[in-house]
């Protein structure tokens, strides 16, 4: 059962402020998606304190970084259920987990970033993992 | 919302994924809980049960790492006695 919207509004928030974009829908999902063209980045947001609350912070820091995707879109687990289990379909291969982040370019995935490596990491150190694939997979692409 | 949630009173693994290696041949890997009169609690859990097909203990760590926790049990208690060695999934990168 979904949380109550307003108690995970301040999580939607964080991610649009950093500026991913919201796919609420399955339209939403495929519109991006479907497009294979040039590197995205989907962030599974979540409500788990423990890893959630790492992750965030940790792409907000990547996304400072000169090299970054050319997109940066959200699904949120357990809350836009359809919009999610649409865009885990894309990246069928991996189990499914929140959070968790994959990043495509050209319709391939080129970098995932499951739950269990971010479990109890700090989110410099995620960020830095992120930075290093940023700069392998998008620095000719970034926008 | 931001940074780092702790929780008091839980075990340094609560809330990470391991790999409990037994004395047996079952290797498992799941979100640690907590450690019970009982045994250790995991939450989505997968298996390896050694087979002469299938893959490795070696080989089925190393998938999960790349691909993730499949899940075959919701929660599952490990018997202390039977607990031979737990680390982190991230460990056997």
């Amino acid at each position: 059962m979904p949380y109550d919207p307003r108690m995970v509004q301040p999580m939607r928030d964080e991610m649009v402020q950093m500026g991913a974009r919201e796919l609420r829908a399955v339209a939403d999902v495929d519109a991006v998606l479907g497009d294979p063209r040039g590197t995205i980045l989907v962030f599974v947001n979540s409500v788990c304190g423990c890893a959630a609350g790492g992750a965030r912070p940790a792409l907000a820091l990547a996304l400072r970084h000169a090299a970054r995707p050319q997109q940066v879109v959200t699904v949120f687990a357990g809350q836009d259920t359809e919009a999610t289990a649409r865009a885990r379909q894309y990246f069928a291969e991996y189990a499914p987990s929140s959070p968790s982040m994959a990043l495509f370019r050209d319709g391939e995935v080129v970098h995932f970033v499951h739950r269990h490596m971010i479990e109890g990491h700090s989110p410099q150190d995620v960020a830095k993992g992120l930075v290093e694939a940023f700069d392998r997979h998008c620095a000719t692409s970034s926008v | 919302m931001s940074g780092h949630v702790f929780h008091p009173g839980h075990a340094e693994l609560h809330g990470i994924t391991v790999v409990v290696e037994t004395t047996g041949e079952m290797v498992y890997v799941g979100r640690y809980h907590e450690e019970t009169p009982r045994g250790v609690l995991l939450h989505d859990v997968a298996e390896h049960r050694p087979s002469t097909d299938g893959p490795s203990r070696e080989q089925f760590v190393s998938k999960t790492l790349k691909f993730g926790v499949r899940p075959q049990h919701k929660s599952l208690v490990v018997p202390s006695a039977e607990v031979r060695r737990i680390s982190r999934l991230v460990e056997w990168g």
